[in-house]
């Protein structure tokens, strides 16, 4: 557990990086974490995390198929905006926990 | 972030000579978890593990009932093996399986193929077993890449941190 600054606000996050508190998120503090892994956020990526957000408060297992099946990108096409990590790094810029999730 | 002296690993090249749920399945989810994860994933289809991308059998993939020691009925209780051979129960057993992944959010393997490519995973056919069960090329799913020997199948596994897989 460490606290580290984004977008000028303290953030809480875990040892990979991950918020531990959801409800700090802003889209400032996504567009830094997603910097840090070299990828700059568009309208697309925060449908995404919009979504992804929702699921999380659901409390709905995440999966890329859900993603994919949610209307806003294709499995493709989640992997094209979230290269070498759809589902591990679009739910990490969204602030929620790294899903336990084999698919 | 925890430090470790290990290099992470790049690439897993994953063979799947059986055509039960089980292996069909383990193999599936490996290439997918590898592509998710950010690395290469090769897999190659041979024997039996061939159903598993033949558009005819794809759907009918199954779990044997006799000879599977781990086999039980729901609530743990014992499934002998003279029940598995009557007819009717592989394919309950089977749909019971399938319907319990489903839940969980396993696709068919139709599907799982297709999240496989689309992350960057390359699946192929064994040439010799294609030979041997008399297939052709349009008798494959179209996410097959292509018919290999197993000798080009290695020729595509090499390089730095990269594992081979026989399930």
């Amino acid at each position: 557990m460490a606290t580290k600054t984004y977008a000028g606000q303290a953030v809480e996050v875990n040892e990979e990086g991950y918020m531990t508190d959801a409800s700090q998120w802003n889209k400032e503090i996504a567009s830094e974490l997603a910097k840090e892994d070299g990828i700059d956020l568009t309208d697309k990526h925060f449908e995404v995390l919009e979504f992804l957000r929702a699921a999380n408060e659901k409390g709905e297992t995440l999966t890329i198929r859900r993603v994919g099946k949610s209307g806003i990108v294709d499995i493709k096409g989640l992997y094209q905006l979230f290269p070498g990590g759809p589902l591990k790094f679009s739910s990490k810029f969204a602030g929620i926990p790294k899903p336990a999730s084999c698919i | 972030m925890s430090t470790t002296n290990e290099s992470p690993l790049k690439k897993v090249c994953i063979i799947c000579a059986k055509g039960t749920i089980e292996d069909v399945y383990a193999t599936l989810v490996m290439a997918n978890g590898a592509v998710m994860e950010g690395m290469e994933a090769k897999v190659f289809f041979t024997f039996f593990g061939l159903d598993a991308i033949t558009k005819k059998q794809m759907k009918r993939i199954k779990t044997a009932t006799v000879g599977n020691p781990a086999m039980r009925a729901p609530g743990g209780l014992p499934f002998p093996t003279i029940l598995g051979m009557i007819p009717g129960v592989e394919a309950g057993v089977s749909a019971m399986m399938k319907s319990q992944m489903y839940k969980l959010d396993i696709p068919p393997v139709d599907e799982f193929l297709e999240m496989i490519t689309a992350g960057g995973g390359e699946i192929y056919a064994c040439k010799l077993a294609m030979d041997m069960f008399k297939l052709e090329k349009e008798d494959l799913h179209e996410e097959v890449k292509g018919v290999l020997t197993i000798g080009d199948f290695y020729g595509k596994c090499g390089g730095d941190n990269t594992q081979i897989i026989f399930t």
